[in-house]
């Protein structure tokens, strides 16, 4: 319906900008306000219900036998003895889902079950479905799988060394699974003008999410040839589409879809996996509900996690420390599979620019096939990495030119309303404020370098790092022209708001988001409006919780909605109360005119006075990020409605004989544009600094290469909770946070990302803070005691005082990356296309 | 009769006799979650390492996956399901959900029970007294942070005291 006077006022009075962006904040009813979530009830009294507290009658425990060898031929399986096993009702092998999927439409390289080749410890090889989990696992060991061992690929020097045995058909050549080659601007120049060059290389080691809720997937293929899959997913939508495609001839309407509450994500739920599309088929097969949850180990093996990455940074500097050039290499280990590889690969290169003005930029990214658990996307999605070189490097080079390296990088900061070297978007920036107040409040001018030995013996030094992250991938994964986030709304005679939206609640609080929004417009409670999520059946598509996109995305959508719910609302009551709809106000779950208040009416009689005149109530809004200003190939993976700062100082204190640290204290500022609610943002940037200094202190996805049989094979070092090393209350420091609004147009109510950014300064600033302890450089993550012990060690022999990966040539891989793409910088006059690119075949939008 | 290879045995749970028949090599966390549907309690290693499975003895935490449901006949056992005084949240629970101390909400049931052991033994517990007892649950959303300081203000409001969260823990510094 088209309502002829658009102009409903509220307490916050509506502006011109569609998304409200600059309200404010005391005209704000809800938004930005401590209020609780929408499930904190639930999720204190043990009622939220996650995957596997879900069961059926009937129920099937399903196991998955995987693979013992990392590289091999599946020669023979041999079922019989598990299938005669009592009580076992089903039994799949690779030949029973020959359909290949992955997330990404450019790598459908995975199967649910492997049918000829098992490529890392833990590929699942079979599956067993029986009345007692005990009796699957039973018979998983009843199995016999013959394998015909291949040469093994351990790391990225190997994989770029051995082109043979392929570990897919598919990729640029050998084990080179992408390569990446993207020049912007004239890095000789660039170089030619730079007063100071640096050579770095480093190394960031893996790690995982370890969510504390281990994977579970319940299936039911009921009676009416309907498929319900219930799962720890962040990304129902992707899962639903990875069903039907591999479940083909089932039709994708007869899949649904329902993402339980995630007990934590971080990007490890993001994939389809292999136990979700099997536990599905051999629900179609047994005609039963199948459920399959997860070991610890199993977790290891999903992985997804945070690749290996080694780095090898040229810089170029003026003598006052202004970027004139960057030369970054990236070499990504990406484990046995595709996964999001393809975007981390292109994600090791896009963030640089966010931070700091980098006049001329050369990228050049590799990512190789290993036989390894996949890595994938967590939390910072390919960004952390690079970010980590970046910062150490630009504080060895504020050392080598004796300047401040704070001062030195607000000198550097990238401008608001810009575009980068490699066209990016940026649009507020509050950098600036966040260096500003971690320098401030931990007296970075006055204690930097002068901390030293403490009355207890020890070293105490300051580190400085910033960081920048997208507000959710401006392409979805898939190329389509369809909105990025939905949202539909119900409103009932009770006076009930429901909101149906796809998006997944995996702690950081989505649900709540839609209540916070849709509750402000309306001017109602948020806590009484009823939000049903993450169900493909009942939920307009959200594409997922990933890429800190929710919050902007379904805000918008949900923002959208509520507006257009408003403007029915209004004509209703305008018609009713003969009042120009124009004046009317709504809060405090009344409807009411702003010149005489006590004329009015209650939420609940709004709604009736408008179904009476308009009919049932529904509405719904939608949401699509701006178009990419960079339309090179490669350009789609950076651009973001907005970007996220942040900036941190770290305290640590070092004992120079062991080499082992704490870290007693952190300062952490954060431009969130605008915090939808106080309370939930502290909890992000708390957290993120929690899994940050996780990362920068322990955490590391090792393998130990083995020899078994004579073959070499890669099995986790730590596949548990005990010895995968994360941080317990004690090791938590002193956090201190500053939240920094600087609104951002494209956001709701001007609201930018928190879940992902806060977390990437603290391994760097850890880094910068050993060396301003004790003059050691640990240029690898983690910057474990040992290292910092080995680099304490060099530095008393004479020798570099440095820990790292050898920076000479023979550090990187020998790849010849072809030519590069020539793309010329918005300020040489470049229009975002690569000039010396083949032309491209338009693909058309579906 | 009892099933073959299984015993019959009543548990007390939140204060309620629950008689199940269960095998004998089960753990107190899979009979509450598998046989009682007491699906609150959560596990995330059943190896001991996480504390996520933490319900009460007889008022003295402990990591149901270790203990075999066997040895748990007979004694008090209270899940977070038993927390609540009926419809009112308790204390800890209400501080929890006014800080966001419970993100995505997993480790959250096996920490209030830790907690609330704690605040019955001691009214005024200082930091590194909480952070000891949590040392052995691992939360991997919150940092902590917001956990510390939803057990004080429980801690305050137990005594009697009109406390309300730190402004900087709600909007910074």
């Amino acid at each position: 319906m088209v309502l002829d006077d658009p102009g409903v006022r509220s307490p916050q009075g509506r502006t011109d900008a569609p998304w409200r962006h600059d309200a404010k904040r005391e005209d704000l009813q809800h938004i930005g306000k401590p209020i609780r979530k929408v499930d904190a009830r639930s999720k204190v009294s043990g009622l939220t219900r996650f995957a596997d507290d879900l069961s059926l009658p009937r129920m099937l425990h399903m196991k998955l036998l995987r693979s013992t060898v990392a590289h091999a031929e599946i020669v023979r399986i041999d079922t019989a003895k598990a299938a005669a096993l009592p009580g076992v009702k089903g039994i799949l092998t690779g030949r029973d889902m020959p359909i290949p999927f992955g997330i990404l439409p450019v790598s459908q390289d995975e199967h649910a079950l492997c049918p000829d080749r098992v490529r890392f410890v833990g590929d699942p090889v079979v599956a067993i479905a029986a009345t007692e989990e005990e009796i699957a696992w039973n018979a998983c060991r009843l199995v016999e799988v013959e394998y015909r061992e291949l040469r093994t690929i351990g790391g990225v020097h190997e994989a770029a060394a051995n082109p043979e045995p392929r570990l897919h058909d598919y990729g640029v050549r050998g084990n080179i699974h992408r390569l990446e080659n993207l020049e912007f601007g004239d890095l000789a120049d660039g170089f030619a003008r730079a007063a100071h060059t640096r050579e770095d290389t480093f190394f960031f080691e893996g790690n995982t999410h370890l969510p504390m809720e281990q994977h579970a997937t319940l299936a039911h293929f009921d009676k009416d040839g309907k498929l319900t899959v219930w799962s720890s997913t962040q990304t129902p939508h992707y899962l639903h589409k990875a069903l039907a495609r591999v479940l083909h001839p089932l039709p994708a309407h007869h899949i649904r879809v329902v993402a339980c509450p995630n007990g934590g994500g971080f990007g490890g739920k993001s994939d389809p996996f292999n136990h979700e599309i099997a536990a599905a088929k051999m629900s179609m097969l047994t005609g039963r509900p199948v459920k399959i949850a997860l070991t610890r180990e199993e977790v290891f093996f999903c992985h997804r996690g945070r690749h290996p990455v080694l780095m090898r940074s040229r810089i170029g500097v003026t003598k006052t420390g202004r970027i004139t050039a960057l030369d970054f290499h990236s070499f990504l280990d990406g484990g046995a599979y595709g996964s999001y590889g393809t975007a981390s690969t292109f994600y090791t290169g896009a963030l640089q620019t966010v931070t700091y003005a980098v006049e001329n930029y050369h990228f050049r990214g590799a990512r190789f096939f290993t036989n390894k658990a996949p890595c994938g996307p967590k939390r910072g999605h390919g960004t952390p990495q690079p970010r980590f070189a970046l910062e150490v490097q630009l504080d060895k080079i504020a050392c080598d030119l004796g300047l401040d390296p704070a001062q030195m990088r607000l000198d550097n900061l990238a401008p608001r309303d810009s575009l980068t070297a490699n066209f990016l978007r940026i649009g507020s920036m509050g950098l600036g404020t966040c260096i500003e107040k971690v320098v401030a409040g931990s007296g970075w001018k006055q204690r930097r370098g002068k901390l030293g030995r403490q009355p207890n013996g020890k070293y105490r030094g300051l580190g400085l790092a910033c960081s920048s992250y997208l507000s959710g991938a401006g392409l979805p994964i898939y190329w389509n022209g369809m909105p990025h986030s939905g949202v539909q709304l119900k409103l009932d005679r009770s006076g009930l708001v429901t909101a149906f939206c796809g998006s997944t609640d995996i702690g950081q609080g989505s649900d709540s988001v839609l209540g916070w929004i849709i509750g402000e417009v309306l001017g109602i409670d948020p806590l009484g409006i009823k939000v049903v999520t993450s169900d493909t059946d009942l939920t307009p598509v959200d594409l997922g919780s990933y890429s800190s996109r929710v919050t902007v995305m379904t805000g918008n959508a949900a923002m959208q909605a509520a507006e257009r719910a408003r403007d029915i609302v209004a004509a209703g009551v305008a018609a009713k109360l003969s009042v120009p709809a124009g004046r009317l106000v709504f809060a405090d779950g009344r409807v009411f005119d702003s010149e005489e208040p006590q004329k009015g009416m209650t939420w609940q009689e709004a709604v009736c006075a408008a179904e009476a005149r308009h009919g049932t109530i529904g509405t719904v809004g939608s949401y699509s990020p701006p178009p990419a200003a960079a339309k090179f190939r490669g350009g789609g993976v950076g651009p973001s409605p907005s970007y996220s700062y942040s900036a941190a100082v770290v305290e640590v204190e070092v004992d120079i004989e062991t080499g082992v640290y704490t870290v007693p204290k952190v300062w952490m500022a954060h431009d969130i544009g605008r915090a939808l609610n106080a309370a939930v943002a502290m909890g992000q940037i708390e957290g993120s600094v929690y899994m940050g200094l996780g990362e920068a202190m322990m955490e590391e996805m090792a393998y130990r290469d083995r020899v078994h049989k004579g073959n070499r094979i890669f099995v986790h070092k730590i596949p548990s909770l005990l010895e995968y090393k994360s941080p317990v209350t004690f090791d938590m420091p002193e956090v201190v946070t500053y939240v920094v609004e600087d609104p951002d147009k494209n956001g709701p109510f001007g609201a930018k990302e928190v879940g992902q950014g806060p977390l990437l300064p603290m391994m760097p600033a850890v880094a910068n803070a050993i060396f301003d302890a004790v003059g050691v450089r640990v240029d690898e993550i983690p910057v474990s005691f040992e290292k910092v012990h080995a680099a304490l060690l060099a530095k008393q022999a004479g020798k570099e005082a440095r820990f790292g990966p050898d920076n000479g040539p023979e550090g990187i891989p020998a790849v010849d990356f072809g030519d590069s793409l020539k793309i010329k910088t918005p300020w040489q006059g470049g229009d975002g296309t690569a000039w010396n690119e083949p032309k491209r075949e338009k693909k058309a939008a579906k | 009769m009892t099933e073959p290879g299984k015993v019959l045995a009543t548990f007390s749970v939140n204060g309620e006799p629950h008689e199940v028949a269960f095998a004998p090599h089960k753990t107190l966390l899979e009979v509450l979650r598998e046989e009682l549907n007491l699906t609150g309690t959560k596990h995330g290693c059943e190896l001991g390492e996480c504390g996520a499975c933490t319900v009460q003895i007889g008022g003295t935490p402990v990591l149901s996956c270790l203990v075999l449901a066997v040895d748990a006949v007979g004694k008090e056992i209270r899940t977070v399901e038993g927390l609540a005084n009926g419809p009112e949240l308790s204390p800890l629970q209400h501080a929890f959900a006014d800080l966001g101390a419970a993100q995505c909400g997993y480790c959250t049931p096996g920490v209030l029970m830790a907690a609330d052991a704690l605040l019955r033994d001691n009214q005024r517990p200082t930091r590194d007294e909480i952070k000891e007892c949590l040392a052995g649950n691992l939360c991997r959303c919150t940092g902590y942070i917001k956990i510390f300081e939803a057990v004080e203000l429980a801690a305050a409001r137990c005594r009697g005291e009109q406390a309300e969260p730190r402004r900087e823990s709600i909007h910074g510094s």
